[in-house]
């Protein structure tokens, strides 16, 4: 049954995947966990003290816009420049070409020895092999590239090739290396390991024939290169061999030098929260230095350079043409996006990587230049939270490109044989093929409805040993994790019954029924609607389907945009009234304020926009507009109906917001409100609780999910007496998991008594 | 130049390196209390200063180079905002004399401190765009430099990789 192209039943395949996240968990996960973290606290320091931050993403974003749009052109005048300047451009259309070129210019030049500087690029095109297999010495100069040359093992991050690796682990390799004992072997001291390393490298780089460096950017209009880097290997690689040869990729062209200077304040601020790195050099090779001679103890005049650009198209132009891809093309690989992502916290580039290229923006890349399968495995792991978002120095929307990749490969899965069962229970509009896995989460709502018809029945086949079998069998759900249980009564059929009882309401509010609420925690709704009642608003609570956050995040792009034209049907007549709409579930509130752009027609987006409101900022902007906070339950005042539920009475609250909604910049209503109404509130300094929707659920994925949400709770630390609160349904289940007990949202502390 | 500007570059350089402020007729005696020895340097290029009657050899070979404590070098500008200076590429040797000695100084007019990024890529982005028409006197490649070289991979930040590990800007008053 279930058989896979890759041989063993899906249940083995995502067991062996589960065995293998946890297995790079506990040989990297410290060592990046450390250095990510910190490199993404300096980075968010970085942003927030520098006060042109947002000014210079926009222009960073606009060049690259610009740059890419006018590719051709720029290539046109580069090979003019270089020319000019006295050097070759080479053009090569793949990994192949480039690597013959390359092969060439070293016999050419009659050499035995090629120095490098780091380079995804060279990473990509696997020029290491292509040399060593022609019979050439290759030496990395960047001490993390070193470290994994000498290991034989791949980068494990885009800027910190060798950041999964502790200073002990670096010790042992350079003493296997090199036979040290004794007292010549080196110790796990940082500054031994710096003192040795350099001098191993440095002794190369002055026997070198050819250095080769990758460029950050390159500049069309003058044939300079800009490179970034700290340890200075970048310079020497440049300019003491007798020739130089850049390789980069197309889309590092921009016009013109000034171009350079968002990215030179930016680039660093973003990768390891530096204002600049150490050094950036504007070179503009061949270089006017003389040719040091180290043997011969001479120096040669600089009219002896010679310099060789490679520009590598390898996919590239294809990813320019490709609407969904073309963004990652405006990537300058700065790493961001991989130290604020928590998953890639625990578990660094070598899970979530592909063949080359590792975390959120990888996928794309790897999409791009090494075709769609390569990002199979990495893509699931970008849970859509949106952290990386706010810190990419050319606002590239990661998520939305990881969607896009996890779509196509959806439509081109293998047909399976639990198509036929599933179709049934999954109106949804992709193709067949799709992981059955996928589909069960992505049409989450159809089963939610079916389910509710008998809500007891189903909650007992789901918690029963062989409910749950089938549903580990079927669909992947992780056998430790229980799915929530549908409600007795949806908050629709409940507020049905009781209708609105507001005596003279002020304004009329949509209250959005999400999924959630809606079948499986109609509390929050009903806190929700006393909460707006004892603000005077009447509440109305149509029927409006889910927001397509369940599918999209599955991949299932098509049926998510369906979902977006019915909830905006739905709700257009309600906007017609002048009524806002607000939003308990800050995901969904997400697809309304962002996603929704990519999914509806301009004007539909607009307006769902500007009228859609998470609950507590909808909360606080009414008591900012002359209701009072007193109307609520406040620390001082009467219980409210979780309070006398839980039988905690407590002042002090552990609050934790949403990955999406602190993106969207919400997080501070919820904690303003709270302290108003007399609470002393603590957040954590852990942004994400790991969980995501259903990747917390999924097999292969609940030992990351879990490793996460341990980050968080151990960020909070204790938390007896107190009440921990959540935004988000996710955070609330894995908190409630975690801590074993009810995880509320935080606008049921809000609500007065007695609205049942 | 104004005395603002030099103590905001003064306050943005921190502990990444010493900045002294020298008149033209101080200049050698500043350079000499500086320099470590033996010390290598390149011309400074500014009217009324020179490493004469200095224990600073100006005849680079590559034995000089990799034997030097210090490398004294003129820079092009100073960028108040960052503590950054930009050292120019020149026909003697200055990218290579302010990397691979130990110890670096930078020399440079104290009119030659802009107070920011924009600043500085106005200027040399003008330079560097005439210069590849016309080969004309700007240098056409810069090297920002911000404090010594540095290095995370080996677990934690350490200073002096393969470039200087203690930088001095010398700002000659020119004005
Ligand atoms: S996608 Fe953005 S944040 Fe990520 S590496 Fe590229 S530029 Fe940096």
């Amino acid at each position: 049954m279930n058989t896979e192209k890759d041989g063993g039943t899906s249940t083995e395949r995502r067991d062996a995947m589960a065995a293998r996240l946890q297995s790079i968990m506990d040989s990297d996960g410290e060592s990046i966990g450390r250095m990510t973290r910190t490199a993404n606290q300096l980075s968010a320091y970085a942003y927030d003290q520098f006060d042109a931050t947002e000014q210079l993403r926009g222009e960073g974003r606009k060049i690259k816009e610009n740059a890419i749009e006018n590719l051709p052109a720029l290539l046109d005048q580069i090979q003019k420049s270089v020319e000019s300047n006295g050097g070759t451009v080479h053009l090569a259309s793949s990994a192949e070409d480039a690597n013959r070129i390359i092969r060439e210019i070293m016999a050419r030049e009659d050499a035995e020895m090629l120095v490098k500087s780091k380079s995804m690029t060279t990473e990509e095109l696997a020029v290491n092999d292509s040399l060593e297999t022609a019979g050439y010495d290759v030496v990395e100069t960047d001490l993390g590239e070193f470290v994994i040359q000498l290991a034989d093992e791949k980068p494990s991050h885009l800027i910190g090739p060798a950041m999964h690796k502790s200073p002990g682990e670096i010790a042992d390799l350079f003493n296997d290396t090199y036979g040290l004992t004794g007292d010549d072997a080196l110790s796990d001291s940082p500054q031994e390991l710096t003192a040795f390393a350099r001098e191993k490298v440095g002794e190369q780089i002055r026997q070198a024939d050819v250095g080769m460096t990758g460029a950050n950017f390159v500049v069309a209009e003058t044939g300079t290169l800009m490179l970034v880097t700290n340890e200075g290997n970048a310079r020497k690689t440049a300019v003491t061999p007798p020739t130089h040869i850049a390789v980069a990729g197309i889309e590092k062209l921009v016009p013109s030098i000034t171009d350079l200077q968002p990215f030179t304040e930016l680039i660093a601020r973003a990768g390891t929260g530096q204002d600049l790195t150490s050094y950036i050099s504007l070179l503009t090779p061949p270089v006017e230095t003389p040719i040091p001679d180290f043997e011969a103890d001479t120096l040669r005049p600089a009219d002896d350079r010679e310099f060789h650009l490679v520009l590598v198209d390898n996919g590239r132009m294809a990813m320019r043409e490709d609407e969904q891809l073309r963004e990652t093309l405006y990537c300058i690989r700065c790493g961001a996006c991989s130290n604020s992502c928590a998953n890639f916290q625990e578990l660094g580039g070598h899970a979530f990587g592909g063949e080359t290229y590792t975390g959120g923006i990888g996928t794309g890349w790897e999409a791009g230049v090494n075709g769609t399968e390569s990002a199979a495995e990495m893509g699931d792991l970008c849970t859509g939270c949106s952290r990386c978002v706010p810190r990419c120095p050319v606002k590239i929307d990661i998520p939305w490109i990881n969607t896009v990749v996890r779509d196509r490969l959806n439509r081109g899965g293998d047909p399976d044989s639990f198509d036929l069962l599933v179709d049934g229970l999954t109106p949804d509009e992709e193709s067949t093929g799709l992981d059955p896995q996928k589909r069960f989460f992505g049409n989450i709502e159809t089963l939610a409805k079916v389910g509710s018809y008998a809500p007891r029945v189903s909650n007992a086949a789901i918690s029963s040993q062989p409910g749950r079998w089938l549903l580990s069998q079927l669909f992947g759900i992780d056998s430790d994790r229980t799915l929530p249980a549908l409600a007795e009564e949806t908050l629709r059929e409940w507020y049905g019954a009781r209708g609105p009882q507001v005596a003279n309401p002020e304004r009329d509010v949509v209250l959005y029924p999400d999924l959630y609420t809606e079948y499986f925690d109609p509390e929050r709704g009903k806190a929700a609607v006393a909460v707006l009642e004892a603000l005077n608003c009447r509440v109305h609570i149509p029927p409006v389907p889910e927001s397509g956050r369940a599918p999209l995040s599955q991949g299932m792009v098509e049926t998510a945009r369906e979902q977006a034209e019915s909830v905006h049907s739905a709700l257009v007549s309600q906007l017609d009234r002048g009524r806002d709409v607000v939003v308990i579930e800050p995901s969904d509130l997400a697809m309304f304020r962002e996603e929704y752009e990519r999914l509806l027609p301009e004007p539909s987006f607009t307006r769902l926009n500007e009228n859609s409101y998470e609950i507590l900022e909808y909360v606080y902007g009414l008591c900012e507009n002359g209701e009072s906070i007193d109307s609520l339950s406040t620390a001082a005042g009467p219980l409210s109906p979780v309070e006398s539920r839980l039988r905690l009475r407590t002042e002090t609250v552990a609050y934790h917001s949403h990955c999406q909604q602190r993106t969207l910049g919400l997080e501070s209503y919820t904690t303003e409100l709270l302290s108003d109404a007399g609470y002393s509130v603590r957040t954590a300094s852990v942004e994400c609780c790991g969980m995501a929707g259903s990747f917390g659920y999924k097999q292969e994925y609940a030992g990351v999910s879990r490793a996460v949400g341990e980050e968080l709770a151990d960020d909070f630390g204790d938390t007896v007496g107190e009440l921990v609160v959540a935004s988000g349904t996710s955070c609330q289940e894995q908190l409630g998991w975690l801590y074993d007990r009810e995880v509320p949202h935080p606008v049921e502390l809000l609500a007065p008594p007695g609205a049942d | 130049m104004t005395t603002e500007r030099v103590d905001s570059f003064i306050s943005a350089v921190g502990a990444t390196a010493t900045v002294h402020t020298s008149t033209v007729e101080q200049f050698t005696e500043t350079v000499t209390d500086v320099v470590t020895e033996p010390a290598i340097g390149t011309a400074i290029g500014l009217e009324g200063v020179s490493l004469d009657n200095t224990p600073v050899e100006t005849d680079l070979t590559p034995v000089a180079l990799e034997q030097a404590q210090t490398g004294v070098t003129p820079a092009t500008y100073a960028i108040a905002d960052y503590g950054t200076i930009t050292v120019p590429t020149d026909d003697e040797g200055t990218e290579l004399v302010s990397l691979y000695t130990p110890q670096h100084v930078a020399v440079l007019a104290a009119s030659q401190l802009v107070p920011n990024m924009e600043a500085a890529y106005e200027r040399f982005g003008a330079g560097f765009a005439e210069n590849s028409e016309t080969d004309g006197a700007q240098p056409q490649t810069q090297v920002f430099a911000t404090g010594p070289s540095a290095t995370a991979d080996m677990g934690t930040l350490v200073q002096g990789v393969h470039g200087p590990h203690e930088v001095h800007i010398i700002l000659v008053e020119d004005r």
